[in-house]
This record gives C-alpha cells, structure tokens and sequence, in this order.
C-alpha cells in the first residue's frame, strides 16, 4: 500500500500571448488605464475572453509516480516539459488541476543556481547547497565528498569568477549530486562538462536512481532516458500522449518524429531562414551501404549571410549524435550569399550500420548560429554487403559505423622471429 | 506504511514521529486571491535566511579598498555635511543644548538603516530573477534578507556613536548624559525594521511588475528623508511646532527616528507620536506583506 510519491492530477498552466499588451507594462499604463480610460478597460474586461490569445502549456495532464520509482518525461521543445518541471518544483502555479507530493523534494533545473561571482568556491558551495534545500548540517557533512568529486580542491578559496566555465559547472554540478532529498526533479542537467565528466555525472544518476530515490526525469537524451528511467512519459502539445516502459514510449516519440520528417523536407521558417533538405541517391526509399547519397540543403534567408558555414549533424535512432559534417571544420573558406544558396554534400560511400538517421542542419554567420533545426530530416540505411564479404552487421551490438580497416595478422612464428634481434 | 527512504534521512523529525504518513505532503495548486503568510515555511527556511544575508554581508565590500570602513564613512559623512549646511548655515543648531552633531547622527543612525534597506529590498526581487525562474523557496526571504547587511552596518555604527557620546562626555562639551531611556533603543530599532521590511516588500513586488519604481525608488527615499526628522527636531525653537507632531507622525519614520534620538538625549519620548509611527508602521508592513503574497504567485510568470 505504498502511496504515490508524487500525483498529478489534471494539470494544466494557460500562458496569454501577447499578454504584455493587456496587462500594463508600465505603472503609468495601469494607473492610466485604471484612471482614464474606465470605458476601455470595461470594454476590454467584457470581452477578455475573445480578446486574449491563450495558449495552454499544459492541458489535463495526469500521472502518478509511486515511491522510488525512476520516471523519464520526454517531448520535442515546447511540449510543456519545462512548465510541468516549473509546477513541480513550485517555482509556477498551475492554472488548474492539483498536485500532491510526499517527501522532500529537491529540483535541479539548472547547476550552479544563486552562484555569486565574487565569492569563493568554498563560499559557493554552502550558499548553493543551502538554496537548492540542504541544511548547514548537511553541506558541512558531505563537503569533503563534494570537493572530491568537483577535483577542485586547489581552488577552493579562489573567487568564483576566476574559474573557468568547466570548473564552475563541476563545481556546481558536484553540490547538486549531494543533495539527499526523497523527491529530485531534474532537468537536462546532464549536458554539460567535457566527456569524462559527463560519465562520472552519469554514473552518480544511475547511483541515485538506483537507491530507492524518486527521480523525475527530463531530457532529450533517449539513451539516457531509456538507461535510467523504468517508464517514461511522453509529452506533446502540453499533454500525455504516451505513459508507460521507456523503451515502448521512447520509440514511440521516435517514430512520430520519423513521420514528421522524411526526405525532402521543408523546414519550418525560423527567424526569416527557411530551409529545404532533399537526400538524393535514395534506391526506393532507402539509402544502401557503400552507395553514394547527396543531401542537398537549400536555405532561403532575408538578412544576406557575410560568413557562413553549414553544419549537418547525424543522430542515430537513440538521439545521439554519431558525427557532424561541418563546412567550418572541413574547409577555411566561409561563403557568402544575398539570399538563397543551396548546398550539395555529397557522401561518396555510406558505411552505416542499418537503421533510422537524423539529420540537424545548423547554418551559422560569423560564428553566430542563425538558425537550428533539431532532427528536421530522416533517411533510412538499409542492409547492405558493405564489405563485400557476404557478411552484414548487427546494428544493435555493433555500433553505428562500417570503417573498412587494413587488418594484418601477425602469427606465432614470425612473432619470436621479429623479438629475436630487438635486444 | 513506512518510508523506504527514512533511513537515509534520519535527521528529519517527520520520518521517526511513526504517524501515519512519515513524509512531508506539499500540495500544489492554483491559489487565487489573497495569502496569509506561511510562518512555519518561513522557520523551515531560516537557514537560506542566513545564508543570504551572509552572502550579502559577504560580497558588500569586496574589492573595495576601504572595506567595511564605509559603513562608518556614510553616515559620519552625511552628519558633517548636515552640521555645517543645516546646524551652522541654516541656524538650526541654535537653541539646543545637546550637540547638534549627535542630534543629527542619532537619526542618520536609522535613517541610513532604512534608506539602505529599502533601496536594496526595492530592487532585491529583480536582482534575484534568476533564482526566482529556477528554484523554490518563500519568496519572502528575498526583501527580508536585505534588511541584514543594513542592519549590520548599523550596528557597527552605533559603535562610532558610542565613541562620540563618550568623546563628548570627556571633553565636556554640551549637554550630553547617559540617560537610562537607552534600554528603549531596541523598541525604536524594531520599529525601523519593521517599517524598511514593509516598505522594500511592497517596492520590491512593485518593481517586479512595473519597472519604473526601480526609479521612484531613487527620489522617493529622499523625499522620504526630509519628510523625517532627519536634519530637525521636534520642539524647541527651530523644531516642528507641537500641533503638526500627530500629522507628521503618520510617517512611521518620524516615531523611530524621535524615539531613537530622545533615547539617546534623555529628552521625554513622545508617546502618542510613537504610537501613531508604531501603527503606521505595522499597517505599512501589513500592506507590504499582503501585496507581496497576493503577486507571488506570478513572479516567474513575468519576471
């Protein structure tokens, strides 16, 4: 008879759009309009139905979360993920519905939360572990543990401001993973350091979720997700559209998103960029192993583009990012267009494993990203004799890549041959 | 029914009670209207408190040569050039047998106390925006918080008025006493807090949602101090005749800057002027409050 650690129950936050023209942004606006124009706000307050443009970042959303367990919540951006995070963690209202949480909780939406540049790293630790709820006691408790796990001992009593910005993440990131609460939210947090450290934070996740804490869980990490999370919930439009083990709802949401997007798609506008990718070379619509394949990206942007670079990245069907082909990387010469240029990458031999891949197309001016676009496309590797050994390759244990290899035996003869006259 | 997690947090009461829920339940919902003030939340929280203050008393004189000297220089300044342009100039330390740089100091004392804490509660919501968008706490900590480092300063400027006091006994000039009346200066340093609490409160929610108080802050502490006995008296010759005293002491100011000034003087404190400051003062922190918890909820929605 364990009761949920966390119900939520009908939620749902409206966001007014445009609200900054309603409500008075200024108090002269708002003493104005309460003073001179008590005709127009009558009329504004008979028709605020009609004249504000809701927008529902959450409708009716419901789940439960018993006691311990590991919940994942997923969802393309503005599914409502970050609102249902906020609600949570008390920081916003919901507009209706109710939530009732058992335990302590303790919400991670960013790392290093209240930092203060001026004060020292020592400093730093006892005011962040204190706004993210420890108690003195605690922080006193687990700052030898802390330190250790930051690697920043030698700069404990230097100012904040004079580390860089791995050291302050580490730093943040080793007081967050010392809160003991029975309740954690977190969000994304996991994105940051380099690679080894980007383990190491992995590892105290698993380690928590695995102590019988509650963790909520938000990321767009599928591999993350599918490898801490026991279920999953999938967020769309602001409501559960999925609920259940994370490898059922994680393939779901990628499958929705592979019919979204397929070849030749067309971006949505951005910001005046728009973006058309088209994957050529396709046989059906498949993409074979050591056949070419031509992505074709034309871009249409209203403000010319002085310095640009365009840069494709490649997701396999966990959301991880395998590699990016890069013009800034591959080539030192920037180009330059008024309008619209279209740009033929051409792969001369595919040597996927089979499977679903993303394509995220970035175009950059000046160092500046313009415009993103996260997944706009997919094409499909079939199974192919890469090789051409008659032998094909198993995606789910073998990786991602084909790289043909010059593979050299050496065999036991020749080996005491060769170490004979080496002394 | 028992927690599997309690072991792992044996320092909180709830878990070892045995009742029949060990866990601590938080509801979360819409709540429209106006809020009383959750105390025990509060309580639960003294330690952020702390914290806060600490980092404000912390960070206040980094990097400045002089320290936290300059909670001395501020107010001793400010009593120097008050004496010369209002005591020698505007002849209003004639008539007083008590030193007028003590009269004035006495009130800058709290004056500086209150235009300090105001000013930084006024801005204090704003200037925490980013915690406010990303964690949870009583958001009431934020304006209470500030009142601290003014508090400290204040404290370290009593010091100086102790010398001075002393200075003056020594030398024999005026009339200066210790009056036993000084046990009363808590009562009128309450009255200050309470009074910059309520008002940095009310500021504070106000410039979340209307940015130009973050500049009728500026000009409104210094009308407000020359509407406080500041750089006058009440009585005597040069002070405010004695019919204006109940209007004036509208301003909750008035009643703790008189107060803490007759303490220190031994001169009779004016009760019915206490009084009238002591209930402006309640009622501006009751408005503060009341404000503050009714706009909470929206914070991270517009800040």
């Amino acid at each position: 008879m364990s009761q949920p650690a966390i119900t939520v129950n009908n939620v749902s936050k409206r966001f007014l759009i445009g609200a900054a023209d309603e409500q008075a942004t200024t108090f002269y606006d708002a003493l104005s309009s309460l003073l001179l124009s008590p005709l127009k706000r009558f009329r504004r307050l008979s028709q605020k139905a009609s004249s504000a443009e809701e927008f529902w970042a959450l409708k009716d959303v419901s789940f439960e979360v018993s006691e311990g367990e590991v919940i994942g919540i997923i969802g393309h951006n503005g599914a409502g993920k970050s609102t249902l995070l906020k609600i949570l963690s008390r920081i916003t209202e919901p507009t209706d519905g109710r939530i009732e949480i058992h335990g302590r909780v303790a919400s991670l939406l960013e790392v290093g939360t209240g930092f203060h540049p001026e004060l020292t790293g020592r400093e730093n630790i006892y005011l962040n572990g204190s706004i993210l709820g420890m108690t003195r006691a605690e922080i006193d408790r687990n700052f030898d543990a802390i330190v250790e796990f930051s690697g920043m001992e030698r700069f404990l009593d230097t100012p904040f401001k004079r580390y860089s910005s791995g050291m302050g993440v580490r730093l943040a990131f080793a007081v967050a993973a010392h809160l003991d609460p029975e309740i954690l939210i977190i969000d994304e947090v996991l994105a940051v350091g380099d690679a080894q450290f980007q383990r190491k934070c992995l590892g105290k996740m698993s380690e928590v979720a695995g102590s019988g804490r509650t963790v909520l869980f938000v990321s767009h990490n599928m591999s993350a997700v599918q490898n801490l999370c026991q279920r999953t919930v999938l967020l769309d439009h602001g409501r559960v559209i999925a609920d259940g083990p994370s490898t059922e709802v994680v393939d779901h949401y990628l499958h929705a998103l592979n019919e979204q997007s397929s070849s030749g798609a067309e971006l949505s506008s951005v910001s005046g960029v728009s973006v058309k990718v088209d994957i050529r070379g396709l046989q059906g619509d498949l993409c074979k192993p050591n056949e070419p394949v031509e992505f074709v990206v034309d871009v249409t942007t209203e403000e010319p583009i002085s310095e640009g670079h365009l840069a494709i990245g490649i997701d396999d069907h966990h959301g991880i990012r395998l590699t990016t082909l890069n013009s800034y990387l591959q080539s030192t010469e920037a180009f330059q267009f008024e309008h619209r240029a279209r740009f033929s990458v051409q792969w001369d031999r595919v040597n996927l494993t089979p499977g679903t891949y993303w394509l995220s197309i970035s175009l950059v001016n000046s160092l500046n990203r313009v415009a993103h676009w996260e997944r706009g496309a997919s094409f499909v590797v079939s199974e192919g004799d890469f090789f051409g050994t008659g032998r094909l390759p198993d995606p789910n244990h073998q990786g991602n890549f084909m790289i043909p290899v010059k593979w050299t035996v050496t065999t036991d003869e020749s080996i005491t041959g060769a170490k004979e006259p080496s002394p | 029914m028992t927690s599997s997690t309690a072991p792992s947090q044996p320092e909180i009461p709830e878990n070892s009670s045995g009742s029949a829920h060990p866990l601590r339940a938080t509801v979360i919902e819409a709540r429209g209207g106006w809020q009383a003030v959750d105390f025990q939340e509060l309580w639960r929280y003294r330690e952020l408190l702390y914290f806060l203050v600490w980092r404000d008393v912390k960070i206040r004189y980094k990097q400045t040569v002089l320290g936290a000297t300059w909670a001395i220089i501020q107010p001793v300044m400010t009593m120097v050039v008050f004496t010369i342009f209002f005591g020698k100039f505007g002849g209003m330390a004639e008539g007083s047998d008590f030193p007028y740089p003590i009269l004035v100091f006495s009130a800058l004392l709290p004056w500086t106390f209150f235009a300090n804490s105001v000013s930084q509660g006024g801005n204090s919501l704003v200037n925490s925006a980013h915690l406010i968008s990303k964690v949870y706490f009583p958001r009431l900590l934020i304006p209470l918080s500030t009142v601290g480092a003014p508090l400290l300063d204040l404290t370290i400027s009593l010091g100086v008025l102790a010398v001075m006091l002393g200075g003056y006994l020594y030398a024999g000039v005026g009339n200066v006493v210790i009056s036993p009346q000084l046990v009363l200066l808590p009562l009128f340093v309450l009255i200050t807090i309470l009074t910059a609490f309520g008002v940095g409160t009310l500021l504070s929610a106000l410039t979340i949602a209307y940015r130009d108080f973050r500049y009728v802050l500026n000009f409104l502490v210094q009308l407000w101090m020359f509407a406080s006995p500041v750089a006058y008296v009440l009585g005597g010759e040069t002070g405010v005749p004695e019919k204006w005293w109940n209007l004036i002491a509208l301003n909750p100011m008035t009643g703790a800057i008189v107060g803490f000034r007759r303490c220190i003087t031994g001169q009779n404190i004016p009760w019915e002027v206490v009084g009238i400051s002591g209930l402006s003062s309640c009622l501006f922190l009751l408005i503060g409050v009341m404000y503050f918890r009714r706009v909470e909820q929206r914070f991270a929605d517009i800040i």
